[in-house]
């Protein structure tokens, strides 16, 4: 294609197919035997390690990363998957640098951390390479509960379920199972089907049904779910997203950035996806970098991520926003949209510098604009619709402990529930709680029925 | 910069660092290039008679490693000079014709018959060679046909050699003593009473370094089997250092010249052995893992720590810490420290609270934000929690003034000295005068 990063206008295959695969291949290649050993002599094997406590999986990283050191990466995947059935997935997307690396003590001591993702990678990778699934079912329980949403925190609830002996159906509005991890992650943190694999590699445990295409508020209802299952959890997400409420957004070539990234990620060529020469992504959280890093890596000319407050208060850590800088985002804070120019296809964003003051955020009166010819929306998801009858905290569905909504028999956790960092591994820990909780209700109820 | 130049009974070099006899004084061109690095003497492969011995084909080492894959500990099954006795004798005598400033010694080992040595002595000395030393170390292979370590086990027999060589031969004696023996003082001892010029120490500890847990056997391993071999480098200095200090401060042999072996790697482990009574000191693996350049750093840093302390010959430093090498029973015990933590430098690892905690004292503390401190009222301060921290000089041992209360017993330090010999708990104290 003759396209090139200066072609106008919102156009496909602005760059080489070499350019692409280099782009959307892995961005942090995996860590070989070699570089795993030299990485892990350097850990210190802490007391009570702070890396453990700044998990929110609570992984045991100084016992895997000495299984690794000694030899034994499959000991060392157990050690991970105990905790965390999706550290695969973890190793790839955590932001380690505000988690566990950020709590290692060589943080402390020299500004370099023991490399735990990479780790934790090379020690999952290792027992995923194997043919058999590490976990064994507990005799089946004839219980049968209902997950609905296939993101991580249904996975993990559901792995766990299964293995307790329990049998579990996971319902997904989707046409593929695996949440953000197969729609929104950025595609260079896990490339080559990793998210498919990943799940198809727990569905190994057995005991797991996974209906695709079926919807809570549409095939589904909260009320017949009850009915039918032992127990029900809800892993929805955050389905929907928040409107912008700035003139002209009708324009075209606004969007979503979680559609963008979306359709990125299904594509398989990503020569077919269109990107503007200038975009403007307007936002500061991990969504808004991801939007930002991928158009630039699509090879647009000029890309402007612009969030409305100060760079300290943005949602992406200040490692996600060096990368977005190290790839040519240029990042403006401290100003909001006003509104969006255009005649039919958008032109431009104008947007006013903002100050925080006592009654929050408003905007002074000087004002500037940033040309663009595709815009995408990244100011937050939300919870799509509250499924009947449970209630709120916020805009996300109000828990108790591990997961307990207001209705009896109804957990919830990840991304619709509250509480938490909207993260994949906090996905999976409360998932995974809910899990235990379910699991200790039902079999507990049982115990006392049989007395 | 400090005058490096040594006089060892007699043999001189340039520096106090040899080349022990080992691969890499096996053949002029390995010499050669030594020299060329700039090592100031060798100690050559060990000769023995012809037919020359073979060696196995096979694997010869094995190794222990530390983090990062250091090597800490050599251990090999190699025997004396794989070549014959014409062919190295040719050899020393042109290096040492080209290098007449380095110090050339040739090591030897041949049956324990006056014959044996009669014969081997005149060869060696028609090399222009600068002395020889007796190899009674090698625990492997040799001491299974009678040489090596099995006479070195036997003073009598060391003695008896050492006066045979000094009786057929002009050229200065070394006595190269094994570790593997219970109180080393008894062969040095022997050596002395034969009238070997100096004694060097020590040669290779028997080991195995690991076992091959597929094939169930040790390494390295000749066809399926395993024989134990000699360990060296990093791990066995602590041994020999101790060795080399038992000597010094032998009243039998103090003042015997000592050539110290054993793990040097550093211009610091050369200067301890120096400082235990050494004349010079030895080095195998240390060349053998990093190449000959090594000496450089040795130079270099032994030379600049002397500017440094105000010593200006090699001779000055030999024997300084040996006054200070005593016994357990003189120590006093008046003496009082603390453990302190710099929380400034402290990066909450929390190593020194398990170690403590687990396995010794329950001396400090650890506060809900990993604040940890010592509890005065426990520390014996046995140094544990300095040895496990993983950041140097964060916690230290500090003292306590004559007259400060020690909160563990809630006595204050008595000022004088005060050893076991007179502890009121010791059976067998004698009573101070009244
Ligand atoms: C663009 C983007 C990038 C991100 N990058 C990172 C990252 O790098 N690292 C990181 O840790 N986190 C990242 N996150 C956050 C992370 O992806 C989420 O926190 C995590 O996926 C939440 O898991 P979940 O299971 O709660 O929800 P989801 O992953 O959102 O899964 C919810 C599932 O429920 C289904 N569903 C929704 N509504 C219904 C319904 N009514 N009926 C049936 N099914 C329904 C959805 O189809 C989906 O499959 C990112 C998020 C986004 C949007
Ligand atoms: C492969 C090898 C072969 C050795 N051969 C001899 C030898 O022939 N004669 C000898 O006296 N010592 C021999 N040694 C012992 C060394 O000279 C030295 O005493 C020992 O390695 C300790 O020093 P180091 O820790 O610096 O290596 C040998 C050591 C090694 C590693
Ligand atoms: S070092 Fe390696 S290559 Fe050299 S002789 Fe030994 S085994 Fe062979």
């Amino acid at each position: 294609m003759s396209n090139t990063p200066l072609t106008p206008g919102v156009v496909a295959g602005r760059l080489s197919p070499e350019e692409y695969d280099r782009n959307f291949g892995d961005a942090y290649p995996p860590l070989d035997e070699h570089e795993a050993l030299v990485a892990a002599d350097r850990c210190y094997f802490c007391h009570d390690a702070p890396c453990i406590a700044a998990c929110p999986t609570e992984i045991d990283i100084p016992l895997f990363i000495r299984q690794i050191q000694t030899g034994m990466p499959q000991a060392a995947g157990r050690t991970i998957f105990d905790q965390n059935i999706l550290g695969g997935m973890c190793a790839r997307v955590c932001p380690t640098e505000t988690l566990c690396e950020g709590a290692c003590v060589r943080e402390a001591a020299e500004g370099k951390p023991v490399k735990i993702g990479q780790l934790q990678r090379f020690a999952t990778d290792t027992v995923m390479a194997k043919d058999a699934h590490p976990f064994r079912r507990a005799p089946a329980t004839g219980r049968v509960i209902a997950v609905v949403g296939a993101g991580p925190a249904g996975l993990a609830c559901a792995h766990r379920l299964a293995m307790h002996g329990h049998d579990v159906v996971v319902m997904d509005g989707r046409d593929k199972p695996g949440g953000l991890n197969e729609y929104g992650i950025a595609t260079y943190k896990t490339p080559g089907g990793f998210a498919q694999a990943e799940v198809e590699w727990l569905l190994r445990i057995g005991g797991i049904t996974v209906k695709t295409g079926v919807r809570l508020g549409r095939e589904l209802a909260l009320a017949e779910l009850r009915e039918d299952h032992d127990a029900v959890f809800l892993g929805i997400g955050l389905a929907g997203v928040n409107a912008l409420r700035a003139e002209g957004e009708a324009h075209d070539h606004v969007h979503d950035a979680v559609d963008f990234i979306a359709d990125l990620r299904q594509a398989t060529d990503k020569r077919r996806i269109a990107v503007g020469r200038r975009v403007v992504v307007i936002g500061g959280g991990m969504t808004a970098v991801d939007a930002a890093v991928q158009a630039k890596l699509l090879g647009a000319e000029h890309v402007t991520m612009v969030y409305r407050r100060t760079r300290e208060r943005m949602g992406a850590s200040a490692h996600e926003q060096l990368h977005a800088v190290s790839k040519g985002v240029q990042i403006i804070t401290g100003a909001a949209p006003v509104r969006i120019l255009g005649d039919g296809a958008v032109t431009g964003v104008e947007f006013a510098y903002t100050a925080e003051g006592k009654q929050g955020l408003t905007t002074a009166g000087e004002s500037f604009v940033v040309p663009a010819d595709q815009v995408f929306k990244a100011i937050g998801q939300k919870l799509e619709a509250a499924p009947g009858g449970l209630d709120l905290d916020g805009a996300k569905i109000a828990v108790t402990g591990p997961g307990r909504t207001s209705l009896a028999g109804v957990w919830a956790g990840g991304d619709c529930a509250i509480g938490g960092d909207d993260l994949t591994v906090t996905a999976v820990k409360e998932g995974r709680d809910a899990a235990e909780d379910i699991h200790a209700t039902l079999m507990g109820a049982a115990t006392v029925a049989a007395q | 910069m400090a005058n490096l130049a040594t006089d060892f009974v007699g043999i001189k070099s340039p520096n106090p660092f040899w080349l022990a006899s080992a691969p890499p004084t096996d053949k002029e061109y390995n010499v050669r290039r030594a020299f060329e690095a700039g090592w100031g003497g060798v100690v050559w492969k060990t000769l023995g008679l012809d037919p020359h011995i073979v060696n196995v084909n096979g694997p010869r080492y094995g190794a222990v490693w530390g983090a990062d894959r250091r090597l800490l500990g050599l251990n090999n099954i190699e025997l004396i000079t794989d070549r014959p006795l014409d062919v190295n004798l040719r050899e020393i005598k042109a290096v040492k014709r080209d290098y007449p400033d380095r110090a050339m010694v040739v090591s030897l080992m041949v049956p324990c018959e006056e014959d044996a040595w009669k014969t081997i002595l005149p060869l060696v000395e028609d090399t222009g060679a600068d002395g020889i030393e007796l190899n009674f170390g090698c625990p492997h292979g040799m001491s299974e046909r009678g040489m090596g370590s099995a006479v070195g086990q036997v003073p009598e027999y060391i003695e008896m050699v050492a006066r045979w060589c000094k009786q057929h031969t002009r050229m200065p004696v070394i006595v190269k003593l094994t570790p593997n023996i219970t109180d080393i003082r008894y062969p040095a001892r022997a050596a002395k009473a034969g009238g070997a010029d100096a004694v060097s120490l020590i040669n290779t500890v028997s080991s195995i370094t690991s076992v091959n847990l597929d094939t169930m056997s040790p390494e390295p391993m000749i066809d399926g089997k395993g024989s134990h071999g000699g360990y060296c480098g990093p791990a066995v200095k602590p041994i020999a250092l101790n060795m080399v200090a038992e000597i010094a401060r032998d009243a039998e042999t103090a003042g015997l010249p000592i050539s110290g072996i054993g793990g040097v790697t550093t211009w610091r482990d050369a200067a301890e052995f120096l400082a235990l009574g050494a004349g010079n000191v030895q080095v195998c693996t240390a060349a053998m893992t990093y190449g000959f350049k090594v000496v450089q750093e040795m130079i270099s840093g032994l030379s600049e720590w002397m500017d440094e302390k105000g010593y200006t010959s090699v001779a000055e430093v030999s024997g300084r810490a040996v006054p200070n090498v005593t016994d357990w029973q003189y120590l006093n015990l008046n003496y009082v420290a603390k453990a302190r933590i710099d929380q400034d430098s402290c990066i909450k690892c929390g190593r020194c609270f398990a170690a403590c905690e687990d396995t010794s004292h329950q001396a400090i503390s650890m506060s809900p934000d990993r604040v940890f401190e010592v509890i005065d009222e426990e520390c014996v301060a046995c140094n544990l929690c300095v040895n496990v921290c993983p950041v140097e000089g964060c916690i230290t041992m500090e003292p306590l003034a004559a007259g400060e209360i020690d909160k563990r017993t809630g006595r204050p330090v008595d000022p004088n000295y005060a050893n076991w010999t007179t502890h009121p708990n010791n059976p067998g104290a004698v009573k101070a005068a009244e």
